[in-house]
């Protein structure tokens, strides 16, 4: 049964497992598909695991093919059609205990967590990396904030309730925040 | 209504007449370098000097066909400063010689609108690209929200620079898609999407670096591969993101004929429809300012002249839209 279908994979659930399954992109070339695919789905298969390690709720990995993983269903609502201050603050937290933990999302928006029995789930960890670096730490954060403008009234607050759970979890999260602001001023017209 | 459209943000200085349902009137004038990239003071100087001519040319259309422009509009930004300042001085004097409302726009959104214009796309996501932007947005709660951007350099950038160091002249979009349709081989150069956002510089970089040791027509053909590739990707994702149905690409770099076959396969993929401007109205043109002009003041926005300055690092989501 399919459960969702998102930009690049499908879900479907089989035998009470998820089955994620990175479809093929007929505008790219072969080989940069081929490689996109197998690379995302050895990366997420890690570093959901390993995520776990630090505090953060993900889902348990139960098997991987070339292109297809398998995993705990995590049954609850994505964050963007739940949120209220006290989620954002707690997504603050998760990301923060990941961040610490020298993981990079790579991803975070709020499609990408799962809230279930009012605890958040990180998922979808194919864009995730190793990288303890500010600057890695600090587009991680940008991506969400966009997030965050892009799809949320009342941004703002839920950026501030983020970033008090971040704080709470990460040692350098000023440093982090600092970056953030000079990440946003670059990539404009000159 | 007819509006007079002045643009000129980068390298091309436009003017057009527009009303509801076409293009009246257009003429223009490029900056071209001795050598190199842009000279923001050349680019102005330029501008300056051919404005008159360009306006005339115009004008006197209009007047042979007595329809004459009831409103002056143009690019406030973003873009470079001196030639902002030109454009706009010569907006103000034409909107206080012939005592007309004046309408400052945004230039990115002006893309938008005459592209929704020209192909009928009703609520896109949008792909937008040239030389200095590359930028994934779509309406939502009455602004265009950026759901995703470059990092660093645009793609247009980005495909310049490599273009230049390896000696092909300037515009280096239209040689490098030329000689890419001659390559063999696709060559793995260093894909960057970090969420709905992307970068260009090392990709620019690596593909230089490759140029050295392979051939050039496999190097442009994989560069391109590889940031199209990049662009496609944020734009499906901010799709299934925001819910939409249609893309719409953009911009000048919107002309490469790979890009759109790309971003049109994406979409058929998804079961979504795909639309691409006439390449006319892909790069900067006078046309869009006008159309866009036209329908803010429909709205009731008018730019008093005080409030006329130029805005640099305009943003397109600072503008409410007020006309949807």
């Amino acid at each position: 049964m399919e459960i969702g279908r998102g930009a690049e994979a499908v879900v479907t659930l089989e035998d009470g497992r998820v089955r994620k399954s990175r479809m093929a992109k007929g505008y790219r070339v072969p080989e940069l598909d081929r490689q996109i695919r197998q690379e995302r789905t050895l990366r997420e298969s890690r570093i959901t695991s390993e995520a776990r390690r630090f505090g953060v709720p993900t889902p348990i990995i139960c098997d991987i093919s070339c292109y297809d993983l398998f995993m705990e269903h995590i049954a609850g609502s994505k964050l963007k059609d739940v949120i209220t201050m006290e989620l954002a603050e707690q997504a603050g937290e998760v990301v923060g205990r990941l961040h610490s933990g020298g993981i990079v999302h790579g991803d975070l928006t709020t499609s990408n967590m799962i809230v279930r029995e009012g605890r958040i789930c990180l998922i979808d960890f194919g864009l995730a990396y190793h990288d303890p670096s500010i600057e890695a730490q600090g587009v991680d954060v940008h991506v969400l904030f966009q997030t965050l403008a892009s799809t949320h009234d009342r941004s703002d607050e839920l950026r501030l309730a983020f970033v008090a759970g971040y704080r709470r979890t990460h040692g350098r999260w000023e440093a982090v925040l600092e970056r953030v602001e000079q990440i946003k001023a670059r990539g404009r017209y000159l | 209504m007819i509006v007079l459209g002045l643009e000129g943000t980068a390298w091309n200085l436009s003017a057009a007449l527009v009303d509801e349902r076409d293009v009246i009137a257009e003429d223009h004038s490029t900056y071209v370098p001795a050598k190199g990239g842009i000279h923001p003071r050349e680019a102005a100087q330029h501008h300056a000097e051919h404005m008159a001519k360009v306006v005339r040319s115009v004008l006197s259309k209009a007047r042979e066909m007595d329809r004459m422009p009831e409103a002056i509009a143009f690019s406030q930004g973003p873009g470079l400063g001196p030639c902002l300042r030109t454009v706009a001085t010569a907006a103000r004097a034409l909107a206080l010689r012939f005592d007309l409302p004046l309408v400052g726009v945004n230039h990115c959104i002006a893309h938008i609108e005459v592209g929704k214009w020209r192909t009928g796309s009703r609520d896109p996501a949008v792909l937008y690209v040239s030389g200095g932007n590359s930028q994934v947005l779509a309406l939502r709660r009455g602004r265009y929200r950026i759901f995703g951007e470059t990092l660093d350099i645009s793609v247009g950038n980005a495909l310049d620079k490599f273009a230049r160091s390896v000696g092909l002249s300037h515009p280096g979009g239209p040689k490098i898609e030329e000689l890419a349709l001659c390559a063999k081989q696709y060559i793995p150069l260093p894909y960057t999407v970090k969420g709905m956002d992307f970068s260009f510089s090392g990709l620019s970089t690596a593909a230089t670096e490759a140029a050295r040791r392979h051939e050039l027509a496999d190097v442009c053909y994989s560069l391109q591969e590889t940031a199209f590739a990049m662009l496609v990707e944020v734009t499906e994702r901010a799709m299934a993101h925001a819910e939409k149905e249609e893309a719409l690409l953009v911009g000048g770099v919107g002309a490469n004929r790979r890009l759109g076959e790309m971003l049109n396969l994406m979409c058929w993929e998804r079961g979504a429809r795909f639309f691409l401007p006439d390449k006319g109205f892909m790069g900067d043109n006078g046309s869009m300012i006008a159309y866009t002009g036209l329908i803010m003041l429909k709205s009731g926005v008018v730019t008093p002249i005080e409030q006329s300055k130029v805005i640099p690092l305009y943003r397109p989501d600072d503008v409410e839209v007020t006309w949807a």
